[in-house]
């Protein structure tokens, strides 16, 4: 099952490395990560994306806590969680294509952010799904380009993730 | 407040968290420490042959003392060079703080001369690392070290430092502080009274107990509670290769070491438990085999740790309990002794019969040669159990040697078995008994190794003579990788690939002796004895001794891979 674990961690050299190599060293898998300093600037959150059953991801959170450098944890998919990814993708687009470009990406609710004569950049905020959703919809034909942040996320309600 | 440069603040912040003695190796990135250590007399600096031997010889000066042990080593090669004695202490949580020189800060990034990235190579292998960026940071780095390293679980901690951090012009307001919080390390503190509640609950009800012991006792000094609670309880105790000495062997109620080459009675024990109480131990794959499926079928497991991510790692805890061995046991301890409920002693006298019929087996009965003559290997581990009266220090590198020593020794005390268990690291030995020796002048500091182990860090010999330390080295010499030609015969059709090399071995006795120690052969097992108290007797020299054993044999009992702890290989013709 996919986990979002989002990590509070002092905001100091080292740390990110350690956390990536925790991954590698005990084989676990990280499919995003996404990470920058918080309002605190002493703390980084960082926040990835894993798979695994119960017992790895209970390893995977045991050890992250063990690292010097992890604050504070939560698995945010444990409760209701709100989570987004931003994209930016470029597609060419000509012709009668340009106004399919637009208005898919209307209905993805993206913006448009730069244009050329046959290239569209494009931003787009959502669930991976959803941008997942969205390049499908294009057409894989026309992308020329994705980049994506990799997902963040944040508890529902009161909850909350701070030292 | 003094003004203090990097260099002299390092010394001073050892000197103040109390460290007597540091092991290393000068090179260019320290030389700035290294001139800061010729100007006082506190910390004494032991120059070793070689950075590896450094870290070993503070691991087994920390193994021994229960201190953390320390060590310094310049850039690249020297900081490399460390490397494997890091991975050692990791894998068996010792407590160590490593100091290496790095180039300077401004060429940091550039593959200056003898540029490592130690705090990225050394990453997996510590529990945490610093990169000092200003000389003022080294006093709470310092602090911060030791308490990461020596708290908690313990492990080594890494301290890079660049050589214009040390530089001797730049100066600044020294002071140590007292204490250190961090809010990203905290130490689990006492275990859950609830969980220790529901423990003693199933330690009450026990048929078939078992308590399996292992290094975290030794490491936490539980080893005294643990005896207290296993004699009030009565139950039989095994304890892991790390844990040795945490019950003591002569003990009735111990059963031997468990595992891959644990006593009959104790793998048998385990196997049929259905209460098994762990503590300081971590499942290892060399305890439950590598299916750990078949693994003690009917125990309620009951699992002790001061590691949360120790629990359930592999082995899934019914009733986990999080904190110190000490808080624990001692919680367990007034807990049963409040408690109106009392152990089942008539299921435990059944499952004392039991244990004994299976102790009648006599796993470790030696059969002497048939020539009367061939000495072999578990015979001279008793001996120098005889003659040292069970009471030394004893280190041993990697091998069949290090299994006979662990299974014959018996040791009754914790912190005297020194061994790699973890990392499996042939060389350890030596220079691990030399810091013992040096932790403890007076005592017999005994190396168990083999011809094969001793050669990968014999060049401490010279640093031994240097420092006057009397380590008696007993050399179980079978002329081949003992332990790899073992699995050659059983696995792989006694197909010798890269296990022996007789032709090439050195005449240990004029190795030793070039380099000022004294070297006894034995061949024969009628001078075994005689010759080993010979030995013994030069109390204030260094001996080797060499020491022919019958290159046969095989280290019995043995797990069958893929099995469950009661499938075992007994002798070279009976199995379980």
């Amino acid at each position: 099952m996919r986990h979002i674990i989002s990590v509070l961690m002092e905001n100091e050299p080292g740390a990110l490395s350690r956390v990536v190599g925790l991954f590698s060293q005990r084989n676990y898998n990280i499919d995003s990560l996404t990470v920058a300093p918080t309002e605190d600037r002493s703390l980084s959150r960082l926040t990835l994306t894993t798979t695994g059953d119960e017992r790895r991801i209970e390893q995977i959170t045991k050890h992250l806590n063990k690292l010097v450098d992890v604050v504070k944890l939560v698995d945010l998919t444990e409760g209701a969680h709100i989570e987004r990814e931003l994209m930016l993708i470029k597609v060419k687009a000509t012709g009668a294509q340009r106004a399919e470009v637009t208005r898919t990406t209307e209905i993805f609710r993206g913006q448009v952010v730069d244009l050329t004569n046959s290239v569209f950049s494009i931003q787009l905020t959502g669930t991976s799904d959803k941008l997942d959703a969205f390049i499908a919809a294009l057409g894989e034909s026309i992308v020329l380009e994705v980049a994506r942040t990799g997902v963040s996320g944040i508890s529902r309600g009161e909850k909350i993730l701070s030292l | 407040m003094d003004q203090l440069s990097g260099g002299e603040a390092l010394l001073r912040a050892l000197h103040d968290e109390g460290v007597e003695v540091i092991f290393g190796y000068p090179g260019g990135a320290v030389l700035h420490i290294y001139d800061a250590i010729f100007n006082q007399d506190k910390v004494e600096h032991i120059l070793v042959r070689h950075e590896q031997a450094a870290t070993h010889a503070a691991d087994g000066y920390a193994r021994g003392t229960g201190k953390p042990g320390v060590v310094l080593v310049t850039s690249g090669p020297g900081a490399t060079n460390a490397i494997t004695g890091i991975a050692t202490a990791y894998m068996d949580s010792i407590p160590m703080v490593v100091i290496s020189g790095q180039v300077e800060s401004r060429m940091i990034g550039t593959d200056g001369f003898q540029e490592t990235d130690m705090v990225g190579v050394s990453r997996p292998i510590v529990k945490h690392s610093f990169m000092v960026q200003n000389p003022a940071d080294i006093p709470l780095i310092v602090k911060k070290a030791f308490h990461i390293a020596t708290t908690g679980r313990p492990g080594p901690v890494v301290i890079d430092i660049p050589k214009d951090v040390t530089d001797p012009k730049t100066k600044f307001d020294y002071e140590y502080p007292a204490d250190v919080k961090m809010r990203s390390y905290t130490v689990p503190a006492k275990g859950h009274s609830g969980q220790i509640k529901k423990a003693v609950d199933v330690l009450m009800s026990a048929k078939r107990p078992m308590i399996y012991a292992g290094g975290g006792v030794i490491q936490g000094e539980g080893s005294a509670l643990l005896t207290e609670l296993a004699r009030k309880l009565g139950f039989p105790v095994t304890n892991t290769l790390m844990g040795l000495g945490a019950y003591p062997a002569s003990d009735k109620q111990f059963l031997g070491m468990l595992g891959m080459h644990g006593t009959y009675e104790a793998n048998m024990s385990m196997h049929y438990s259905d209460v098994l109480l762990a503590i300081g131990v971590r499942f290892d794959d060399r305890v439950t085999n590598s299916d750990v499926s078949k693994f003690c079928p009917d125990a309620t497991i009951l699992h002790v740790d001061i590691d949360p991510a120790s629990i359930s790692k592999t082995v899934v805890a019914d009733v986990p309990i999080v904190g110190a061995v000490t808080s624990v046991l001692e919680e367990m301890l007034s807990q049963i002794a409040a408690s109106k409920q009392t152990v089942d002693e008539k299921s435990l006298k059944v499952w004392w019969d039991q244990i004994e019929q299976w102790r009648e087996k006599d796993s470790l009965a030696i059969i002497p040669s048939a020539d009367g003559k061939t000495i072999k290997p578990q015979e001279v581990i008793q001996a120098v159990h005889k003659i040292t009266k069970g009471d030394a220090y004893v280190s041993s590198d990697v091998g069949q040697h290090q299994m006979f020593a662990a299974q014959y020794y018996g040791f009754d005390k914790p912190r005297r078995w020194i061994n790699s268990g973890g990392l499996g690291t042939m060389g350890f030995g030596f220079p691990a008994a030399m810091g013992i020796q040096l932790a403890f002048p007076d005592a017999v500091s005994v190396c168990i190794t083999g011809e094969g182990s001793f050669q990968m860090n014999l060049q401490e010999l010279a640093t031994c003579m240097q420092y006057k330390l009397p380590v008696k080295i007993i050399c179980l010499n079978n002329r081949a990788l003992g332990m790899v030609k073992q699995w050659q015969d059983m696995q792989y059709g006694g197909r010798y690939s890269h296990s022996t090399y007789e032709e090439s071995l050195p005449d240990f006795i004029k190795l030793a002796e070039a380099y000022g120690h004294v070297g006894i052969r034995i061949e024969d097992k009628s001078e075994l004895d005689e010759k080993l108290r010979e030995a013994f007797s030069l109390t204030d020299k260094l001996v080797f001794v060499d020491v022919m054993v019958d290159p046969e044999e095989h280290v019995y009992p043995m797990a069958i891979k893929g099995g469950a702890m009661k499938d075992m290989i007994l002798s070279k013709s009976e199995r379980t």
